[in-house]
């Protein structure tokens, strides 16, 4: 399946790179074969060196959250693992605890700013891919600039109006501010789903005597219906990931679970097994939800630009 | 925001069966209104998204901050105080320099990553499945983790810097150890983003121009810089796209590490304006620098995608 010039070397060349014995009369195709077999043991060890470098920090958080006080200064990987710090965390045997607060506040908005997405975003999805429209590309661009607008141009003055309407702090406040990031995900990503289907499709609903609404309800909608379980969870993980909106407008009450993360590390006595079992918890939800998406990952991080 | 439909017409509809036309269900106008009717919520959330944004455009002609809730017009003195002041300048290079090196520098793993994964060894298939967590863990959660990974009393980096005779390893506390150490953690955890589109791009090309070049005897290094990297072009230039607008409005993973010291090294744009409006509710400001970011990642935005769409074309034609 491999179609690049480096396909032909051979996986399990490992093996022939450690032998220097010459043979007495080298074949041409025999030298380029082993040069093959090199480059392949080379290409493996730095693919497995860049895997390295990407996987030992995650080992290293998981070791430092499964470690007594006593073993995280003192020891790398030999410790008697423990859930205690878990327990802490969240406040097991002790009726709860803040953090368990701050991960529903990150579900709820979460969940919220995805709902209110696609209730307005699939509409308008199927509208910039279905009718040209004057103003349907001013807003698809008007909602791709939300996505690369520096956040804080945004969020200085919305905390002033925030404040004035009583929405600092709150969860309506959240689920809005959380549009900017789940919106144009939503719009920009159905709306390549929707295009990839054939207007044929509706024509035939038409003609069998459907009405528009029909036809998108009970032919297009069940078509996409990936796309937008996709799109969802992809929605979800960026908002469950944002950081400056919580971090800029709540404080106690709808402060997420990445804004108490940080918050953690700044007391005077930090208990760093605490964190890192914080940390855990705190990134396991996306990395979870990201198994179901691996299909959908290239079309829906570069915004439809690229389908694989 | 929106005028009267030019053109109502159902597009792919009305091209492909124009007797559809001719029999309507519903009038005229209304079908006309269709479209119209799907977006209002949605300009009506962008005009409630706008309406912040202009609004904070205008705080930049005023002197508004906490101390001074009744702020007077001053023009455009915001913007003269920030252009002459050394720490605007300073931050703008700090964002310049990070948004460039972290690029770069994913690019070029990334594409590398994406070349030894095609290969597709059988090392490469069990790494491909763990290839994007870094980029699923939330940035400022991967920024807290690299602290704790680099910090000497629990961290693993200082006994490995240790044993390969670096003493006086120091982490994010030097100027230029938080300045890399911010670009490593950036690139650890989006290097994967563009390894991903880059590997999309190379499973799409066809078979025979590579044959073609190995029949012609071209080594692996002319093929890839002739061939490979100019039909990948058009994927990478769309990931470099996102990731150097990212990069130039990155915060959580700058705060996140070294909350923009030690002193100023690390203080880009986004950082200084949290400082000055949140920290210190100098409003108008924090707003002034963000403005000034904002002109500077659109400006970059309309050249890169210009080049884009060139670059698409040329693709497109061939």
């Amino acid at each position: 399946m491999s179609t690049t010039v480096t396909e032909t070397a051979d996986p399990s060349g490992s093996t022939a790179a450690g032998s220097d014995v010459a043979p007495a009369r080298p074949r041409p195709e025999l030298r380029s074969s082993r040069r093959k077999a090199l480059a392949g043991s080379l290409a493996n060890v730095s693919l497995a060196a860049y895997f390295a470098f990407s996987l030992i920090p995650i080992v290293f958080i998981l070791a430092l959250s499964l470690k007594s006080n006593a073993d995280q200064t003192t020891t790398y990987l030999a410790f008697t693992p423990t859930l205690e710090n878990y327990r802490t965390v969240l406040g097991i045997g002790d009726g709860g605890s803040s953090y368990v607060r701050f991960f529903l506040a990150s579900l709820v908005t979460s969940v919220g700013a995805v709902l209110v997405s696609l209730a307005i975003g699939i509409p308008a999805a199927y509208a910039a891919a279905r009718y040209r429209f004057r103003g349907s590309e001013d807003l698809l661009f008007t909602l791709l600039s939300f996505r690369f607008a520096p956040e804080l141009a945004v969020i200085i003055p919305l905390s002033v109006i925030y404040q004035q309407l009583g929405l600092y702090d709150t969860f309506v406040g959240m689920i809005w501010v959380l549009q900017l990031v789940t919106m144009p995900l939503v719009v920009w990503i159905l709306r390549s789903f929707f295009q990839d289907l054939p207007a044929e499709l509706e024509e035939a609903a038409l003609l069998d005597g459907y009405t528009r609404r029909q036809a998108f309800f009970k032919t297009v909608l069940p078509l996409v219906r990936p796309g937008i379980a996709a799109v969802s969870l992809l929605a979800f993980i960026f908002a469950w990931n944002n950081f400056i909106f919580p971090f800029t407008l709540t404080s106690s009450n709808a402060q997420t679970v990445t804004v108490s993360s940080l918050a953690f590390l700044g007391g005077n006595q930090v208990q760093f097994n605490l964190v890192a079992a914080g940390v855990v918890m705190a990134a396991l939800p996306p990395l979870v939800l990201a198994l179901f998406i691996q299909r959908y990952l290239v079309r829906g991080l570069s915004f439809g630009a690229v389908k694989s | 925001m929106m005028s009267a439909p030019v053109d109502s017409e159902d597009r792919q509809l009305s091209a492909a069966q124009p007797s559809l036309r001719a029999a309507p269900t519903v009038s005229r106008r209304r079908r006309a209104m269709r479209p119209y009717i799907l977006v209002v919520p949605a300009v009506l959330l962008c005009v409630g998204v706008l309406y912040p944004f202009v609004l904070g455009v205008s705080y930049t002609f005023f002197d508004f901050s906490a101390t001074n809730p009744e702020p007077d017009f001053i023009g455009f003195d915001n913007f003269a105080n920030i252009l002459s002041s050394d720490a605007f300048w300073n931050s703008a290079r700090v964002t310049g320099l990070f948004a460039l090196a972290a690029t770069a520098v994913e690019t070029v793993l990334g594409i590398g990553v994406a070349l030894l994964l095609n290969r597709s060894s059988l090392i490469g298939r069990i790494f491909e499945r763990a290839l994007i967590a870094p980029l699923m863990v939330a940035p400022i959660l991967a920024a807290i983790m690299w602290r704790l990974f680099l910090l000497p009393e629990v961290g693993w980096v200082s006994p490995i810097a240790e044993s390969v005779g670096i003493g006086n390893y120091t982490g994010t506390d030097s100027p230029v150890g938080a300045f890399a150490w911010s670009v490593v953690v950036d690139t650890w955890i989006f290097t994967p983003f563009v390894a991903i589109i880059a590997l999309a791009g190379l499973r799409s090309l066809p078979r025979s121009p590579f044959e073609a070049a190995a029949v012609d005897g071209a080594g692996w290094w002319l093929t890839f810089r002739r061939l490979t990297l100019p039909m990948i072009w058009p994927y990478v230039l769309v990931a470099v796209i996102f990731r150097l607008m990212d990069n130039l409005k990155m915060f959580d993973v700058i705060f996140g590490l070294t909350t923009g010291g030690p002193g100023d090294a690390t203080t880009t744009l986004q950082i200084s304006a949290y400082l000055d409006a949140i920290s210190y509710a100098r409003y108008s400001q924090g707003l002034t620098h963000m403005i000034l970011l904002w002109a500077l990642v659109f400006l970059t935005l309309m050249i890169l995608v210009r080049y884009l769409r060139r670059v698409q074309n040329r693709a497109a034609g061939v």
